[in-house]
């Protein structure tokens, strides 16, 4: 239903952030899209609504949803062209409601610009049940700053369901929220996620809550994807040496050993990308065919891929 | 709401009591017998003496300073000593033109300052955001009297579209059209304020434009105008708000300066002319009205913002 073919951003006549990222997201599925802080996940997602900050641009590839080119519109472009909708809901529940306005008046403006005909308050109070929130009626006429994290985040996502997205893109929408409240919101997320029949794009860094709630998983690392999966097969039998690097820094609680393993080095710098795999410096498994060239697919379960000259399955391919 | 409001008037009034202690006691700073610094060195006995029983300065300072104050309550400052007139009379004259004055420039300042920002924040970046800029830093630099000397050199003396100086009143012969008496001093007046409210419109518009809940209201899909008024402008204008009753204080110094440049017949002009006189009360009640209208402003300035701001409730 979504799909990013072969998507490109850079900074004006600067580096690419994002090198050429493909992936599709179907009706009721979650993809998590993992990576480190600027492998380009954050940049990839709001390239995706149209919100890229000044100076960063798409410069190549395309975002196509429900067969239209949405490439290079802005939100109120897509209402305008009554094409289909990407909403999103950001990291810092704190800062993304406006201070002055109070709740029902930023849910109101959201349903009245997709939903003109609607009775604003009314579908309000009716967004705000569907993120549960106790007691709706009273709580639309508070101001963000009367309401707890977790309450603003459910707010956020009553904001973007107001459009009724086909596609709802969630940019670590726990990680500046306690656990408990944590587990709460990505309930809700999943739950909405199938009875609205809506595709998720999931962004973390967090590895524990992708294997909770996504269905797939894409791992970015340098502004590629290195490997694309079924939840299961990934967790279970990883095949780029980055994945399981990652998996291999989660604490074990059956480990007597108190320190955490790491990826040795530093994932590389926009601009500062090395040719071939943008990985090989830090890998173990890397050979010359790694440092030049492009990196062949290879292929694990089925669906599952990375973009890897020596998998870790290999004894299986080879 | 109730109680805030409460608790912010009570400060003003506490800072009014002190204001009227040091305008009170300044004359008695000054070095040397206040008589004799108001009448000169020339005075014969019985001036000192009339004027010492005049201003009842036999009495204990403290005593001096409750029926000063008490008088003041009254709506009495006392006797202008060089026209032997009631101190509110002889502000009264001058209050019309004040007032007026202050009024226009402050329309002058809200009409240009704030669009004109907006302006130049939407085009950042912009030959036109550099070149609005750019006026605003000049007009923020060159001194009012300047500005007030060319406006009167370019547009009185040279094409004559408004006189150069005096006011008549309104109430007098000409009526309402004699506000264009005001207009040149007005836009001396407004032009650094101006200037400043430009910035600081601009500047605050350019911050809030990068928060967190301007993305959401773009991501929301309302069309970019309605994030700009709504969502940007809305936010900036509380830094705005706060800043006008500086500009206030500005005017105030400021006034003094244009209305002896343009001859107004203002409350300014007479501060300077008492100052020369050494015409002490008068000095001394312009300056408590001035207090009194200051801490109004500020007031207002603070009551409003809790009306803007729904943050600064309960702090």
């Amino acid at each position: 239903m979504l799909s990013v073919e072969n998507l490109v951003v850079s900074v004006g006549r600067g580096p690419d952030i994002v090198r050429g990222v493909s992936f599709g997201i179907e009706p009721g599925e979650i993809l998590g899209l993992v990576g480190e802080s600027g492998s380009g996940k954050s940049m990839t997602s709001l390239a995706l609504m149209g919100l890229l900050p000044p100076k960063l641009g798409i410069s190549a590839g395309q975002v196509v949803l429900d067969g239209a080119d949405i490439t290079h519109l802005a939100p109120h472009q897509r209402v305008r062209r009554k094409c289909g909708k990407v909403a999103m809901i950001f990291q810092e529940p704190m800062t993304s409601l406006n201070p002055v306005l109070r709740i029902g008046e930023q849910i109101e403006e959201a349903v009245r610009v997709h939903d003109p005909d609607a009775d604003a308050p009314a579908r309000a109070r009716e967004l705000l049940d569907m993120v549960r929130i106790p007691d709706a009626a009273h709580q639309l006429s508070a101001y963000p700053h009367q309401l707890s994290g977790g309450m603003r985040q459910r707010v956020m996502i009553a904001i973007a369901l107001a459009c009724r997205p086909q596609v709802l893109i969630a940019d670590e929408p726990t990680t500046a929220l306690d656990v408990t409240v944590q587990r709460q919101v990505l309930g809700l997320i999943r739950e909405l996620c199938d009875s609205l029949h809506m595709g998720v794009l999931f962004i973390t860094h967090d590895l524990g809550v992708v294997a909770q709630l996504a269905d797939r998983v894409a791992v970015m690392y340098a502004g590629k994807l290195v490997e694309t999966s079924d939840v299961g097969p990934l967790f279970r039998a990883p095949l780029h040496p980055y994945t399981a690097g990652l998996m291999a820094c989660l604490p074990d609680p059956e480990s007597d050993d108190p320190a955490l393993a790491t990826i040795p080095g530093a994932a590389p710098r926009p601009g500062d990308i090395p040719d071939g795999c943008p990985f090989a410096p830090r890998c173990d498994r890397a050979a010359a065919p790694c440092r030049s060239g492009p990196v062949p697919l290879a292929h694990g379960a089925p669906g599952q891929s990375a973009r890897c000259h020596f998998p870790l399955n290999e004894r299986a391919s080879a | 709401m109730g109680r805030y409001v409460i608790r912010r008037t009570g400060a003003a009034i506490m800072t009014l009591i002190a204001a009227s202690i040091v305008i009170f006691a300044f004359i008695h700073l000054i070095p040397g017998d206040p008589v004799y610094v108001m009448l000169g060195d020339g005075a014969t006995p019985e001036q000192v003496a009339a004027l010492r029983d005049r201003m009842g300065l036999d009495e204990p300072v403290v005593v001096q300073y409750l029926i000063w104050a008490g008088n003041a309550l009254q709506g009495d400052l006392g006797q202008s000593i060089f026209f032997d007139t009631p101190v509110t009379q002889v502000i009264r004259e001058g209050a019309e033109t004040s007032i007026l004055l202050a009024l226009i420039t402050m329309v002058w300042i809200v009409a240009f300052g704030v669009p004109v920002g907006i302006l130049a924040a939407i085009r950042q970046g912009t030959v036109i955001d550099q070149g609005l800029s750019g006026l605003a830093m000049l007009l923020a630099s060159v001194p009012t009297f300047w500005v007030g000397l060319y406006l009167i050199l370019i547009f009185a003396a040279g094409l004559g579209w408004f006189p150069s100086s005096g006011y008549p009143s309104i109430f007098e012969e000409g009526g309402l059209a004699n506000l264009r008496y005001l207009i040149l001093p007005s836009l001396a007046l407004a032009a650094p304020n101006a200037a400043l409210i430009l910035r600081l419109t601009r500047a605050s518009m350019l911050d809030v434009a990068r928060e967190d809940y301007v993305r959401t209201a773009r991501a929301k899909g309302i069309a970019p105008s309605r994030v700009v008024l709504r969502h940007i402008l809305r936010n900036a204008l509380l830094a705005v708000v706060s800043a006008f009753g500086f500009t206030f204080a500005a005017l105030i110094s400021e006034a003094v300066v244009t209305e002896t440049v343009f001859a107004l017949p203002g409350v300014g002009r007479t501060v300077v002319q008492s100052i020369l006189r050494r015409d002490y009360p008068v000095i001394q009640g312009v300056i408590l009205i001035i207090v009194c209208m200051y801490l109004v402003i500020n007031l207002a300035v603070d009551l409003s913002y809790r009306l803007l701001d729904p943050r600064v409730e309960l702090e």
